[in-house]
């Protein structure tokens, strides 16, 4: 009975968000569906025209014959953003460990440690990211002095310096996940696993990895989704000859004045998003059986 | 059929470990013969934990040198060794079934798959599990999970089982059983088994020796019978089961201290001016008449009588004294008894 009496209750109190996200991700979403499905007129206009064109032109297909540019830059971002992810993934198991074992009243120190980058904006840490991969400041310098790069190259801009602005951004999300799980993390189960024999990698594979592994696919999500739609790291960063996705629809939607065609792009950014989505849940519910 | 020549004899040298500035073990020496069952006893902070690490190489030692059937381990990692252990949570893996759990251990040294199918079988045989075997942790009782946690060790055939408290997380009467089944276990499996406790009961249930330890040294080694009835030190005498500590000063040459209330001959010449005897409750004879003769015999007052069922326990005036007699004749406080304090169970404490 008193079930029957909340629920009008309940719908009330969860109103405010749905008309929220009603108002700002599922018309906005749906839009851009149709948007993409339409054509661009000669001066920028939207023209109210069906067609697949868009989706052509994505796969390569123009006027001129097919080329793979546009499939380039979105193999590049998978790949990128799955680099990002993996690499991420490798640096925050060790922040995590060691943050988790602080003593309780210092966790909190280092974990703020951990997150103050997220009180600055993402283009000013971008920045400076800039300022510290000039050619004339020291890791440069280090760079060219070991033969690393060009005597007259920098660090900046390239693939480098994406992925060392990418990273850095994601590392936050990949750490805090990861965190809450080894936290929790009995360390008698890891010296169980060395008594029994365990070497370094056993352990990690065979008991780590399946016991964290909630926050290991969360932190690899939020890793993975973000990066794969980063326009402002690789605009500063990698320079014209290394865009992502990212940065193809940012200039549909600005310069080019192609709306339609960007919002194909955005669409396979949203399919690309939930195939990973899809195989992460996947990966995950079957490793937690093993 | 003969068990097998027992193995895994353990040397321990000179150990010392210190944690940041608190010295866990004071230059340790001990020898673990082959196949023996030896209990660590002490209270928490004695560093009898540390000392099972050590030996697991879950811990290193600062200094000393740790001898396994005469090869030195000192320095071999944990996963290295040839010693399991069962640790006092069970540290049982949540995300592996029963039988997967056991099989941990040999899966990690590659053994072929029908050799560990064929191990885990027998190991989960021997410990009454092999209904379990497909069972997760969390679905098992606290006597399941101990007995678990036994097959992935013992499984591995290991020289030396190390025991963390297995039985604290049980009940009394779960307790009293597996102790049993621990010691009929050990003497099967002929293998070398230390157990850490602060249990004084289960290390005299199941110890072949007990190691009393005390702020990270050597307080007693000794069997069972040894270390209770000639405690060396007031610790040990409190420690395990109750005794009386009867202050006393040393009376020059034959063999006699003197307490306040009178002269008693003991076994040996104590090395203190002024020290402690101590003998347990139930050695002192209670007779309600002074007989013919006796030694060490004194006239006391019943203060307080309590009936236990199995035995009576006596409080005694002046001394004070306290004793444990069998519950033939009813005394009532206030009534004057003759005791007798043996010389032979009356222990001088080098302390």
């Amino acid at each position: 009975m008193t079930e029957g009496a909340r629920r009008p209750l309940r719908l009330a109190l969860t109103l405010p968000g749905t008309l929220w996200l009603a108002l700002f991700l599922a018309i906005p979403g749906l839009l851009l569906c149709g948007l993409a499905f339409l054509s661009r007129g000669a001066h920028g206009e939207i023209v109210w025209q069906l067609s697949l064109g868009n989706f052509q032109r994505l796969l390569g297909f123009s006027s001129f014959g097919w080329t793979a540019d546009y499939l380039r830059i979105l193999v590049r971002s998978v790949v990128v953003a799955g680099v990002t992810t993996v690499v991420a993934l490798a640096l925050a198991y060790p922040v995590a460990f060691f943050v988790a074992s602080r003593p309780p009243r210092r966790r909190s120190f280092w974990l703020a440690l951990v997150l103050i980058p997220f009180a600055t904006n993402l283009v000013i840490r971008t920045y400076g990211w800039m300022l510290i991969l000039a050619p004339a400041l020291p890791p440069a310098r280090l760079a060219r002095w070991l033969g690393l790069i060009d005597p007259q190259g920098g660090l900046f801009p390239g693939a480098f310096a994406t992925y060392v602005g990418l990273i850095s951004a994601a590392l936050p999300f990949a750490v805090l996940p990861l965190y809450t799980n080894v936290e929790r993390l009995d360390p008698a189960l890891l010296e169980a696993a060395r008594d029994l024999y365990a070497p370094g990698w056993r352990v990690f594979r065979r008991v780590i990895v399946p016991l964290t592994l909630p926050g290991l696919t969360t932190a690899a999500f939020l890793t993975f989704v973000p990066t794969l739609g980063m326009f402002v790291v690789p605009d500063l960063l990698g320079g014209a000859r290394y865009w992502l996705i990212g940065n193809v629809i940012q200039q549909q939607f600005g310069a080019s004045r192609d709306w339609p065609f960007g919002a194909a792009l955005g669409l396979a950014l949203v399919v690309l998003t939930l195939a990973a989505w899809w195989i992460v849940r996947k990966k995950g519910s079957a490793g937690s059986l093993a | 059929m003969n068990p097998p020549a027992p193995v895994g004899r353990l040397d321990l040298e000179g150990l010392s470990k210190t944690f940041g500035s608190t010295p866990v073990l004071a230059d340790l020496s001990l020898v673990v013969e082959a196949g023996e069952l030896l209990t660590v006893l002490g209270p928490s902070g004695c560093g009898k934990t540390t000392l099972l690490r050590l030996i697991a190489g879950l811990e290193l030692p600062d200094r000393g040198t740790l001898r396994l059937d005469g090869r030195d381990i000192t320095r071999v990692p944990a996963h290295q060794r040839p010693v399991n252990t069962v640790f006092q949570s069970y540290a049982l893996f949540p995300h592996l079934s029963v039988a997967g759990n056991v099989a941990f251990g040999l899966e990690s040294r590659r053994f072929p798959r029908p050799e560990i199918e064929r191990r885990v079988a027998s190991a989960l045989a021997l410990l009454e599990l092999a209904e379990l075997a497909q069972r997760w942790p969390n679905e098992l009782s606290g006597g399941q999970k101990q007995r678990v946690a036994l097959a992935r060790a013992l499984v591995n055939e290991p020289e030396v089982l190390l025991l963390d408290e297995p039985m604290s997380a049980l009940d009394a009467k779960l307790r009293a059983q597996l102790q049993l089944e621990l010691r009929r276990l050990q003497r099967t499996l002929s293998r070398t088994f230390i157990l850490v406790t602060h249990d004084q009961d289960e290390a005299m249930v199941v110890s072949d020796r007990i190691l009393v330890m005390r702020g990270g040294r050597i307080e007693q080694l000794g069997s069972p019978r040894e270390v209770y009835e000639r405690p060396r030190t007031r610790f040990v005498a409190e420690f395990l089961g109750a005794a009386n500590l009867i202050p006393v000063t040393a009376n020059g040459s034959n063999g006699h201290v003197q307490a306040a209330w009178g002269t008693l001959a003991v076994r040996e010449r104590p090395p203190w001016r002024e020290g402690l005897v101590a003998i347990r409750p139930e050695r002192i004879r209670v007779n309600p008449e002074r007989p013919a003769s006796s030694e060490n015999g004194f006239s006391a007052r019943v203060t307080d009588a309590v009936f236990r069922g199995d035995c009576l326990d006596l409080w005694l005036a002046p001394m004070p004294l306290r004793v444990r007699t069998p519950p033939i004749e009813a005394l009532e406080p206030g009534q004057q008894v003759w005791i007798e304090l043996p010389v032979d169970d009356l222990e001088v404490l080098v302390d």
